[in-house]
């Protein structure tokens, strides 16, 4: 069968699965809408949130950043798991035994203020929005390249089918719909890593084949890695080019932003008791971890395939590289696409990757008669190029594009429903409309749905170029404005609303400065960011990427000096605490 | 002070000591041999792997599992022997 009924075939079923659970699992109250009537099993939670959580960047494009970066990529495998260790720690148990619906709910009732969640719910707008916007752009990537239909046709059905499972069944739709997502997901990334991994070493196992020796060689496959792409002039595969303190900073910026994104605390609200709140974090992490301990190695094969199969032979010998009239298929399929590109620079015919960054190298390139590097790879395609550069079966090429769009359509039904239940709950019930019935409520949920799933399609079918990046950003955003006057909120009983406010003002408002500072997001001055973003002009060595963690630090130390600055927290907020700490 | 305040100070200190030392871990593992010790040990070969390599890639990701269903287990036990489980 030919590649592309099939794709058609493998998605149409996974779509017709989603859509069935969804109609069977209707949310009929506001509790059902917001938290599944907080029925779910830990387990069934831990799976949910394992979707709810890995998104189209985790699934699309981590093992194709960790592929170009080497050890540099441990920032995001260690980054966003470990998060999860904060998450149960301090935040899931405490959350849970509140008892009630949403982030900003909870931030509103600790401080006693509205204005507290007035400022909670745009902090998690903002947050939820951006991240929302790389989901799409996924969507948008797998059904053009996949189902070569154009991308806005592809949006409008993806929008269609997260808006019928989101707007009928709430989070006790998204909730099941999730775990039939897991389940494709998983078995869309594991299946190719297994036969990548046997082809390299003969071991089905990837986290094994990881640390084994390549097949009728005694050479230890990272050994080998290494040694292939430092003869062409790059960073050994196992060490890496960027200074500790970024490598520190960034890693500290995504732990703590992953325990402080509002749509994965959400879910821990949707178990019954405490104690299932506590392990199914665990589960989570569980789930998480079999795709994230997955990653590193379908990254650093893919690495190895792609770089062997344009370097066929000695590196300087005349036809030690690929001839451009025979190269292989995928090359073809995804230059189509314009993210593999090849120039000929020296104009030989033959194709040259190498680092031309490297001054060392780069000379004696030339004496190879090599005039710079001439492929381009967006590091996006290379989870979903990858079973084709191995040749694995069409049906694996067909079950990856199934699993991509799961992984973005379960993440974006998570964000837009925390984005409806701040839009009904904290601002219509919570603030303008105190009287408003259950009924209505649940219709302005259904709405803002609605009308949230329309603007990220907006956002997807016109990305801002800075999408992919706005994803990471979200978590230093995260960490710095969400994260501490939760974490205080629970732990130190002196805190009040004038400290947590002014903790979340300045912790967002210094973290988006300086990313818009170096990355020029929104306010772009003469079209160019305002200052260069090279290491010589960051604030101690932070890249944009990883000042979050001072974020973090700000806000902590604004919202513990102004709390000790002014009055103590009002007695009901103070009884709050007492409530929350303790399981009965 | 009543009896049950006392208690539930005792299941508070004892909740926040446990945190602590599962926080210490997570620190370790992660930050300390992923990235601060990473060179160091990486002149040890664990497997094919250099183990501050793996640390960073793999072992830091186990032991994360690892450390939520410990703490989980002993807070579920706490709740019951300070008389606070749910049920």
């Amino acid at each position: 069968m030919e590649l592309r009924t099939l794709t058609y075939l493998v998605v149409g079923a996974s779509f017709a699965l989603y859509i069935g659970i969804a109609i069977w699992s209707r949310a009929t109250n506001t509790g059902d809408f917001y938290v599944a009537g907080k029925h779910v099993h830990p387990l069934a939670n831990g799976m949910a949130t394992a979707a709810d959580w890995m998104s189209a960047a985790s699934f699309i494009s981590m093992a194709g950043l960790i592929a170009f970066l080497g050890y540099d990529g441990s920032v995001y495998l260690m980054g966003w798991t470990g998060g999860y260790v904060l998450l149960a720690l301090l935040l899931a148990p405490y959350l849970r035994k509140f008892g009630k619906f949403t982030v900003p709910e909870f931030i509103g009732e600790r401080y006693d203020s509205r204005a507290a969640r007035i400022v909670a719910v745009i902090c998690l707008i903002v947050i939820s929005f951006t991240y929302v916007a790389g989901q799409m752009r996924g969507v948008g990537i797998v059904f053009s390249r996949f189902l070569e239909v154009p991308i806005g046709l592809g949006l409008l059905f993806g929008m269609g089918i997260v808006f019928v499972y989101a707007v009928l069944g709430g989070m006790k739709g998204v909730t099941y719909t999730q775990i039939a997502q897991y389940c494709v997901l998983i078995f869309a990334y594991t299946v190719p890593a297994v036969f990548i991994a046997l082809q390299i070493t003969g071991s089905p196992i990837p986290q094994i084949a990881f640390g084994s020796t390549i097949q009728g060689d005694s050479i230890y496959f990272l050994q080998k890695l290494d040694q292939v792409v430092t003869a062409l002039g790059f960073t050994a595969y196992t060490s890496g080019t960027k200074s500790t303190i970024d490598i520190f900073c960034i890693t500290t910026a995504l732990m703590i932003g992953t325990a402080g994104l509002p749509h994965v605390i959400v879910r821990f609200f949707t178990v019954p008791k405490v104690r299932d709140a506590r392990y199914s974090a665990g589960w989570a992490l569980f789930f998480i971890g079999l795709l994230y301990l997955t990653a590193p190695v379908v990254g650093s094969m893919a690495r190895l395939n792609l770089t062997e199969t344009i370097q066929i032979g000695t590196v300087g010998a005349e036809t030690g590289n690929l001839a451009y009239e025979d190269r292989p298929d995928w090359f073809r399929t995804w230059e189509a696409t314009g993210l593999l590109e090849f120039d000929d620079k020296n104009e030989d015919g033959r194709i040259q990757y190498y680092n031309d960054q490297n001054p060392e190298f780069a000379t004696r390139a030339q004496a190879f008669g090599w005039d710079g590097n001439e492929l381009r790879v967006d590091p996006d395609i290379m989870v979903l190029a990858n079973p084709e550069i191995a040749s694995l079966p069409q049906w694996v090429i067909a079950l990856v594009a199934a699993g991509g769009i799961a992984a973005a359509l379960s993440t974006a039904a998570g964000l837009l429903l925390v984005i409806s239940a701040a839009v009904s709950h904290d601002l219509l019930k919570g603030i303008l409309m105190p009287h408003i019935s259950e009924r209505r409520e649940l219709l302005a949920g259904r709405i803002s749905a609605g009308v949230a799933i329309v603007i990220a399609g907006l956002l997807g079918y016109y990305p801002p170029a800075f999408v992919a990046q706005v994803v990471a950003f979200a978590f230093g955003l995260a960490a710095a404005s969400l994260f501490p006057p939760i974490l205080l909120g629970i732990f130190y009983k002196r805190i009040n609303k004038e400290g947590a406010i002014a903790g979340m003002v300045v912790g967002l408002v210094f973290t988006y400065s300086y990313i818009e500072y170096f990355k020029g997001l929104f306010l772009r001055w003469a079209g160019s960011p305002w200052s260069e973003n090279v290491a010589e002009n960051w604030l101690m060595g932070i890249s944009p990427e990883g000042i979050g963690t001072i974020g973090v630090l700000l806000n902590f130390a604004v919202a513990i000096t102004v709390s000790h600055m002014t009055a103590e927290p009002s007695a009901k907020a103070q009884e709050l605490v007492e409530y929350i700490r303790y399981p009965r | 002070m009543t009896e049950h305040h006392s208690t539930k100070h005792l299941y508070w200190r004892a909740n926040l000591r446990l945190v602590a030392g599962c926080l210490a871990v997570w620190f370790t593992v992660s930050f300390g041999f992923g990235i601060f010790l990473a060179d160091f040990l990486n002149q040890f070969q664990f497997f094919g792997f250099e183990l501050g390599f793996w640390f960073a890639q793999q072992g830091s990701i186990l032991c994360f599992i690892g450390l939520i269903f410990f703490y989980a287990w002993r807070m579920n036990h706490l709740d019951r022997e300070h008389n606070l489980d749910e049920d």
